[in-house]
């Protein structure tokens, strides 16, 4: 009996063993969770499944936030030749609040920004994202698992970041 | 470790193993959910500083940390963050203290139902009527503690229903709820989507409705007091190809309470948005009418205490230094009238005056006013306790805020970018109070020119320069601190570094001692979430607002650590 004892706590610990594993490897291939959000036309998307062929990159960002506008205007001028060489698809992603979520589509077509701008009022995405603060960049492979992250904005990240777009769509 | 598992495993006999791969299976499968979230820590070390009335606590260090750990599996969800602070970094609630969970939540998710058990934060319809929020930056977070279930019986429609008590603070490692307990449901109709024959009509439309009561016991000696207080009312939103109006209308009934001087008036919140946007253009004209509408879950708090709903101010969001924190404009929630209008436009670049990159404009006014009240003859002691009566949209004279800021953006060459802006703003320091140096009105000037400069593919520098005049005084005094100069550097190398100088000199104080400089260095490395920054300086007493909640930040002079981290 005490045999049978121990071989039940050799087994429960191989257990925990096992799941911290197996939680460490589905960390390292970490996909977008769920979340339904509205883009500024008015149309429901849920994260998880976004619909896009290619490669995905996921820009967290706000109208008062400086840096996040350089980043997405820095892209913009890119867009469609990376759109071309990668077919990635940028999803702007909007924090701002309801003081100032009104000025997002304002601000979206007033850049002639050609991204999908998605709405995230009361933060519920970013909280599932586990983001701190904005700007935050998330790049996602063709199968959607994020493989790339950077919480900032300096000129010349976005060249980083095509770097690692490429290194996507070579694999 | 997994060797001598395996080892062990082996002895065990056939039937035994049929068992454990069983087992092994079942427990592996929850190993395959997703977990997410994030550990935000800051830390401070205040020295004396008398000439700005900046003290060193006396522990002399303080940390605020977080981790938030959110985990899903197969509609399976759960969460928790857990807060310290030992002590509170300066200008945080005074109630919060000690390290422990300050927010948890279970649930289950399919395509139909999302329920939570715990902490959740919610929001109906533009949050006039319900709004639980967490925003650490200002120390604000009113989660709802109960039960939260959305249904979504068919395409196009969803309801939810919630029942909570609100959290209030924080106090020795413990979550302390406020008294009243919230109820609330919310419908939500999209019209495109539940009607098949007209999924693709050019005219998109939404409906939606809500319903908020709270409870909370009657503790007052010589009134009635309501104890169950409902606020309710319904929203529109409405697409046309490049059109978009929407707008949403709460009405709240008798709720005498601290803020309103127990007066047994109804209050109500209404805001509309009228907008026209296509490539290169965005225009929003927007409008809010607010009277007696503080409705919060325990009516003896104050200040930014547990508000069920969310009323922001109705103007611009400002980013640059001297704007954002000197002259900020939070809501009134006994009254205001506001407006707003936004333009932002880009000149097609290639044109001569867009030049070969492009330039664009923005442009934006906003104005707020107190409402009018028809005092009923009586006072405010009379037997039925209604002070007034008022209109939606019908406004006074008496001016609380303006605001008209124009603002040019302009890439110059592959390297240079150039802007300018301009703000002139009024604020009303009798009513909204931003500052106790000042009377009456205070009217502003405020310029501000940037200039960033690309060196190579990694390195940048970017420099602001920025002035704020204020007006003097009908009797020729100076008001308020008088004026101000802001200088920034900021010197970024891609993607790891950066370090940035900044200087505030209040030169036009009217105090010739308390004409000082307040310089700030800081510096921080950033390997993809992972950052790192410190800061050494001094740091300007004033209101620190995001959205439009404030909360004071008092004067300080020392070191600042962060580090953020996500996963």
């Amino acid at each position: 009996m005490k045999k049978y004892f121990l071989f039940v706590f050799a087994f429960l610990a191989c257990i925990s063993i096992f799941n911290a594993q197996s939680l460490l490897d589905s960390l390292d291939s970490k996909k977008v969770p769920s979340v339904k959000l509205k883009d500024i036309n008015g149309k429901e998307f849920n994260t998880s499944n976004l619909g896009f062929k290619g490669p995905v990159v996921i820009s967290f960002w706000a109208t008062w936030c400086t840096p996040c506008k350089r980043e997405l205007m820095a892209i913009h001028e890119q867009y469609e030749e990376w759109q071309e060489e990668t077919g990635v698809t940028l999803v702007a992603v909007s924090i701002d609040d309801e003081k100032t979520k009104r000025d997002v589509i304002t601000y979206a077509n007033g850049k002639a920004w050609d991204y999908l701008v998605l709405l995230d009022p009361n933060g519920d995405f970013r909280r599932s994202m586990g983001v701190n603060n904005v700007p935050h960049t998330f790049l996602l492979d063709t199968e959607g698992n994020i493989v790339y992250t950077h919480n900032n904005y300096a000129p010349g990240d976005e060249e980083h970041l095509y770097e690692e777009i490429k290194k996507v769509v070579k694999k | 470790m997994r060797n001598i598992c395996m080892k062990k495993l082996r002895k065990l006999s056939k039937n035994k193993v049929v068992l454990v791969v069983f087992l092994l299976l079942s427990t592996a499968g929850i190993g395959q959910g997703n977990l997410t979230g994030n550990i935000e820590s800051t830390f401070q070390y205040l020295n004396d500083d008398p000439v700005i009335n900046a003290f060193q606590p006396p522990s002399k260090g303080l940390i605020n940390s977080y981790m938030n750990v959110f985990y899903t599996h197969s509609g399976f969800k759960a969460g928790m963050r857990v807060e310290s602070y030992l002590p509170r970094i300066q200008g945080y609630p005074n109630r919060f203290d000690g390290t422990g969970i300050g927010f948890r939540y279970v649930g289950y998710v399919n395509q139909k139902v999302d329920v939570t058990l715990g902490h959740f934060y919610e929001q109906f319809g533009s949050g006039l009527s319900l709004r639980t929020y967490e925003d650490r930056a200002l120390g604000y977070d009113n989660a709802l503690d109960g039960i939260r279930l959305i249904v979504k019986p068919t395409k196009g429609i969803q309801i939810k229903g919630v029942y909570g008590n609100q959290r209030l603070s924080f106090t020795n490692g413990r979550v302390v709820n406020s008294d009243g307990i919230v109820r609330a449901i919310d419908a939500e109709l999209s019209l495109n989507e539940a009607i098949a024959s007209i999924k693709d009509f050019p005219l998109e439309m939404s409906l939606g409705g809500s319903f908020v009561s709270k409870f909370q016991l009657d503790d007052d000696d010589n009134l009635v007091l309501p104890e169950n207080v409902g606020a309710y009312g319904g929203r529109v939103k409405l697409g046309y190809k490049k059109f978009r109006l929407d707008g949403e209308y709460i009405l709240k009934e008798q709720d005498p309470s601290i803020d309103n001087g127990k007066v047994y008036n109804y209050g109500h919140a209404c805001v509309l948005n009228f907008g026209y946007s296509t490539k290169g253009l965005g225009l929003t004209l927007s409008a809010k009418s607010i009277d007696n509408m503080s409705f919060r879950s325990d009516r003896n708090k104050e200040l930014q205490d547990v508000f069920i709903n969310y009323l922001p101010a109705l103007n611009k969001t400002h980013t640059y230094n001297l704007v954002a924190t000197l002259y900020p404009y939070a809501t009134q929630p006994l009254g205001e009238v506001a407006y707003q209008f936004d333009l932002i436009y880009t000149i097609k670049k290639g044109s001569k005056v867009g030049g070969k990159y492009g330039t664009t404009l923005g442009l934006n006014a906003s104005t707020t006013y107190r409402p009018e009240h028809y005092l009923n003859g009586g006072n405010v002691n009379g037997a039925n306790r209604v002070y007034y009566r008022s209109k939606a949209f019908d406004r006074s004279d008496s001016l609380y805020w303006r605001d008209i800021n124009i603002n040019v953006t302009r890439k110059v060459n592959k390297k240079l970018l150039l802007l300018l802006s301009y703000y002139n703003i009024t604020i009303n320091n009798d009513v909204a109070k931003i500052s106790n140096d000042a009377t009456g009105i205070i009217s502003s000037h405020i310029a501000v020119a940037e200039a960033s400069y690309k060196i190579n593919a990694k390195h940048n520098i970017r420099i602001e320069a920025q002035g704020l005049f204020v007006n003097k005084k009908s009797d020729g005094a100076i008001n308020d601190k008088g004026n101000w100069a802001t200088t920034l550097i900021e010197y970024t190398v891609s993607p790891h570094y950066f370090i940035s100088f900044l200087n505030q000199y209040n030169y036009g104080n009217p105090d010739e001692e308390k004409r000082v400089n307040y310089p700030n260095v800081s510096a921080g490395y950033i390997h993809e979430s992972t950052r790192f920054m410190v800061s050494y300086g001094r740091q300007r007493a004033g209101l620190f607002c995001v959205g439009g909640v404030c909360r004071f930040v008092p004067a300080n002079n020392g070191l600042t650590i962060s580090f953020t981290q996500s996963f």
